[in-house]
Order: C-alpha cells, then sequence, then structure tokens
C-alpha cells in the first residue's frame, strides 16, 4: 500500500508499529523520527519496507556518550515526508539484527557501519569490508568519538 | 568445455575516470558474476566534517565531487536549514535551481559524450563536449567559476544574477535547443547506436526497488521517482516541469531519460530566470546560530537523490555529518545489470548508471589472474569498439553523423 499523505504515513505507522514504538517526534511537516527497540528493527523494516513501500536512503551511524544511535532514514516519496527510524545500542556491545536480508539496498551501508562504528550485524548476508582496507586492525573504529590516527610510522596512518 | 575466467576491472582503468574495481567472472564471453570493491578513493570527508563549522563544511563538501559539485552544498545547506529551522529567500531559491539545473545540463552530456566513446563514436564525445562548454561558460558568467560555483551557503546564496546577465544565460539556453534536438533524434534514429544499446543491461522495477536506485536510472526502469517533484525543495515546488520515465530500464532507455531531462532543465531555469526579474529581495538569511537538532537534506543531483544528515549540537560545528550520494546505491544494481551480458557490452552497461566515485567513496579495469588468457584495459575498450564496426558493417549504417554547425 503506498501512502499519500504525511498524516497518513503518521497514523498508518502508529497503528501498525503499535506498543513497538519508544517514542516519535514530529519535528516539522516533512520529518518524523520514531524510536523503535533494537530487536524490532526487523519487524518495523517488513512493515515500512514491503508494506508500506518506502525507499531506504541511507542510515546513519552516530557514536554519542553511551549509546551508539542508528538512524534509518527512509523516505515516503508519494507522502512527501521522510521518516526516521531510530535504535540506539548499547556502546560497549552495539548489536542488532541486519535488515540486509529483507532489503538488498542495506547491503553495503551496514558493512560500512560494521567497520567505520563497529555495530555487530547479525544475519548479514556477506559481512566483509566495504572502504576500509581488508587488512584494517580489528576494534580500531574511525567514526567513534575516541579514535586515534594511527601513529605515524604504522602502514595504517595515511600520511605515513 | 568452458572455462570459468575472472576479468578484473579496475582499480585504475582508463574507462573510468577514478579507481574502483570491478571483477568479472567470465564464461566465455559471458558475465556470470560480478564483484565491487569500494575503498580506493575514501578520503574519510565524514570524519572530517566534523572538524569544520557549518559555513566551512558547505565549502568542503563541494570538493567531494567535480562533476556534480552543487548538489552536496545544496543538500549540506537543506540539511543544517532544517536542523536550525532557517527560512530561505525566495530570491536565493529561484538561484539555487538555476545553479542546479545547469550543472543537470552540464553533466549529462558530459555522460553523453563518454557514453559516444565508450561506444566508438568518438564524434558524438567530441560534439557533445563542444556544447557542455557553453554551458560551462554560461556558469562561469554567473559564478565566476567553471566548476566548484562556490554558492550555496546555509540561509540563501553568496552571490547573486545580475539582470543584466539574464539575456546572456537565455542566450546560451537558446543555443542549446538544436543541439539537443539533434542528440535526441540520432539516438532514437541511429540502427548502431540502437543495436548497442537496445535490450542491454536491463534493470527491472523490481531491480530499482530492491537496491533503492535513484535518479535516471530508476526512471528508465520506470519508477517514477524524483527529489524534485516528490519532495519540493529550492524552487521546484514553484516551477512547472515533468518527471521523465520510460519502461524498459535498458542502456537506451537510460540514454533516452537523460536527454529528455535536458529539455526540462532548460525549461525550469528559463521559468525560474523569468521568475527572478519579479522577485526581488535578500539572497541570504544570514542565520547567526543553528540550533541544536537533527537535520536532513537531499538533493535531486543529476545521478539521484543525494542526502545529508546533519546532527547539531548548538554550536557551530556538526556533531555528525552523514553523506550519502546517488552512485552508492546505483552503483551495486551492476551486480544485477552486467550479469548474463556479453564482456564487450559490460562497459557501456557499467557506464550507463553514470557512476560517480568520488561520490561513492566519499568507485572498474581488466586483468585475468589465472594466467588463461590476459586482457589489458585496452583491450576492454575495444572489444566494445570492435562489437560496434561489426555492427556497422552488417547494417551498412555509418553510425550517427553529426553535422557541422
Amino acid at each position: 500500500m503506498v501512502l499519500t499523505s504525511r498524516n497518513e504515513v503518521l497514523q498508518n505507522l502508529r497503528e501498525r508499529l503499535g506498543n513497538k514504538i519508544v517514542s516519535v517526534f514530529e519535528k516539522n511537516e516533512r520529518r518524523i523520527y520514531i524510536e523503535v527497540a533494537p530487536q524490532d528493527i526487523v519487524e518495523t523494516t517488513k512493515v515500512i519496507f514491503r508494506d508500506y513501500e518506502a525507499r531506504l536512503q541511507t542510515a546513519s551511524g552516530v557514536d554519542t556518550p553511551d549509546k551508539i544511535d542508528i538512524y534509518y532514514h527512509w523516505a515516503f516519496d508519494r507522502a512527501n515526508c521522510l521518516v526516521t527510524i531510530i535504535v540506539k545500542l548499547d556502546r560497549q556491545k552495539p548489536v542488532i539484527d541486519s535488515i540486509a536480508p529483507l532489503c538488498m539496498g542495506a547491503e553495503w551501508i551496514e558493512r560500512e557501519m560494521w567497520e567505520l562504528l563497529g555495530v555487530t550485524f547479525n544475519n548479514h548476508p556477506d559481512m566483509r569490508h566495504l572502504l576500509l582496507m581488508d587488512e584494517w586492525p580489528e576494534g580500531q573504529y574511525p567514526l567513534r568519538r575516541d579514535f586515534r590516527l594511527p601513529k605515524k610510522n604504522s602502514p595504517l596512518n595515511p600520511l605515513s | 568445455m568452458s572455462k570459468k575466467t575472472i576479468i578484473p576491472i579496475g582499480p585504475y582503468h582508463p574507462l573510468q575516470e577514478e579507481p574502483e574495481f570491478f571483477k568479472l567472472h567470465v564464461d566465455g564471453e559471458t558475465v556470470v558474476k560480478v564483484d565491487i570493491e569500494l575503498g580506493y578513493n575514501h578520503r574519510g570527508v565524514e570524519k572530517l566534517a566534523e572538524s569544520k563549522t557549518f559555513e566551512q563544511a558547505v565549502y568542503f563538501v563541494e570538493r567531494i565531487c567535480g562533476i556534480c559539485s552543487t548538489s552536496h552544498p545544496i543538500a549540506c545547506c537543506q540539511a543544517i536549514e532544517d536542523a536550525g529551522e532557517v527560512k530561505v529567500p525566495e530570491r536565493a531559491l529561484y538561484i539555487r535551481s538555476i545553479i542546479g539545473e545547469l550543472e543537470r545540463l552540464h553533466s549529462h552530456l558530459l555522460w553523453l559524450g563518454l557514453a559516444g566513446h565508450f561506444l566508438g563514436f568518438n564524434t558524438v564525445w567530441m560534439w557533445v563536449w563542444r556544447y557542455r562548454e557553453d554551458v560551462i561558460n554560461c556558469l562561469e558568467i554567473i559564478t565566476g567559476n567553471r566548476n566548484h560555483y562556490c554558492m550555496m551557503k546555509p540561509g540563501g546564496v553568496r552571490r547573486d544574477i545580475k539582470g543584466e546577465d539574464i539575456p546572456t544565460i537565455l542566450g546560451v539556453l537558446n543555443g542549446l535547443k538544436k543541439p539537443l534536438d539533434l542528440f535526441y533524434k540520432t539516438v532514437n534514429q541511429d540502427p548502431v547506436l540502437q543495436a548497442r544499446t537496445r535490450n542491454v543491461g536491463i534493470l527491472t522495477r523490481q531491480n530499482i526497488i530492491d537496491y533503492c536506485g535513484v535518479g535516471p536510472l530508476a526512471r528508465a526502469s520506470g519508477v517514477a521517482i524524483d527529489v524534485r517533484k516528490d519532495h519540493p525543495h529550492a524552487a521546484y515546488g514553484m516551477v512547472d516541469f515533468k518527471v521523465i520515465t520510460t519502461t524498459k530500464g535498458d542502456v537506451f532507455d537510460k540514454v533516452d531519460v537523460r536527454i529528455l531531462e535536458m529539455f526540462e532543465s532548460v525549461s525550469i531555469i528559463k521559468q525560474c530566470l523569468e521568475a527572478l526579474k519579479k522577485t526581488p529581495g535578500p539572497i541570504d538569511a544570514n542565520p547567526a546560530v543553528i540550533k541544536a537538532g537533527d537535520g536532513i537534506g537531499h538533493y535531486e543531483a543529476p545521478r539521484g537523490e543525494v542526502i545529508h544528515y546533519i546532527r547539531s549540537d548548538g554550536s557551530n560545528r556538526p556533531a555528525r555529518h552523514k553523506i550519502r550520494a546517488p552512485s552508492y546505491v546505483n552503483v551495486a544494481t551492476n551486480r544485477t545489470a552486467v550479469v548474463g551480458q556479453s564482456i564487450a557490452d559490460a562497459t557501456i552497461i557499467l557506464g550507463a548508471v553514470d557512476p560517480c566515485y568520488c561520490c561513492t567513496e566519499r568507485m572498474a579495469a581488466i586483468r585475468v589472474d589465472n594466467g588463461e588468457k590476459t586482457l589489458t584495459a585496452d583491450d576492454l575498450i575495444k572489444l566494445s569498439w570492435d562489437k560496434t564496426s561489426r555492427l556497422r558493417k552488417e547494417l551498412g549504417a555509418a553510425g550517427p553523423v553529426l553535422p557541422l554547425d
């Protein structure tokens, strides 16, 4: 079913996602942010991608002091509305189910978030390095706040 | 007995302006699998952006890509404006659309020329690029730069378009009418071009939805998504234009969509110029502080939707800046489009995406690993050219002939 207005999007998502929703923030006419629990991400994606035919624009991983947030940006093109699904993961052990088996468009971005932010995606069909070299050491995540550039003489330092 | 051979295209290859690595697994002449490896051009833009102020970030993201160099700044400004709830003056919106559409014209012309080159029609390449030069000159008149126009800033634009420049811009646009008509006719009538592009590299509607494809690629497969129409931004909600779609999703349709889009671009610019005459006023809202919050800005770049996500913490720098360029999703579609096709067609299929690797990294080449047979980079383009000359003989046609002025 294709949703054609912003209110329709909000109403339908509220109904279908029900108690999976942790919070809803309506930023403005065209932007809606909905937080769901990490274990509900696959079900939520099924509803949004399969039933309402939204398009996955991308996902942003954000490192915050105590959590790692993942923002899944969905475009409802016929409703002039962007819906962002937020999940907050434990910073010490960020693990979440992959949505790539459902939505092929998420394959590369999940690989990217794995290598740059250290988020583990369960059931990802093809998890390997996307942008960084294969020799990149484990546990070094460039987009984390506490990441320090490898030492000057290290082969991992582009300036060496 | 057929042998499976791996043909690597890249990371450095004359086919492409920038590094990327396509590993084509071929069985005889047919491609059976494609591996795409990115990362050869990864510059860590997202991390670097966090160390720039909002004003600097716009200047910085303009350097991501040399072809669609105004798409990133527009998307970035819109993300900042969305986060900070800044209202942009109307005149600035029209100027943004004019620069954006001029850029689409030069980008599509650049691609059309390259497509001609891959197919072995170097006259097409030379002539298309000759008219692209007019568009670039026009941009120079307006912005002072042939590329990297530096026109966008959070809250508006940096320079105004002067009334006295409008006739010159209109002159360039009117001059484009004849060559665009000619390119459209050539592509639609020439039997050799048709034979090389029809039913080659087909992407179905479902493929596009699965890969979340965007831009002319999606529209060629009948998926009518265009950020300019669906999520009106800049002046696109105030002008009249059509979203061009075709249904088959082969290389020919991708050429067709891009050429027809150029006519729409010309019409959009004309409408914006007309509106500029009636819309005086400031071109910049000069936002002093960007409020804390999340902002998403997206813009229909020549290759499709570019999206910027910005998190502002109330300081003068983004706390997080996520960038997703259209090629990031579109290059992935090659995993489907090239499979089952011959190696001679691989060049044009990979090229039909109009890949922009710089953007994807914020990235193709040929070599044979197992020593069975070695194809060099030049061989690949030559394969494509050989096919064209074979078709020329078979069809008894010379291929597109573009008349001189």
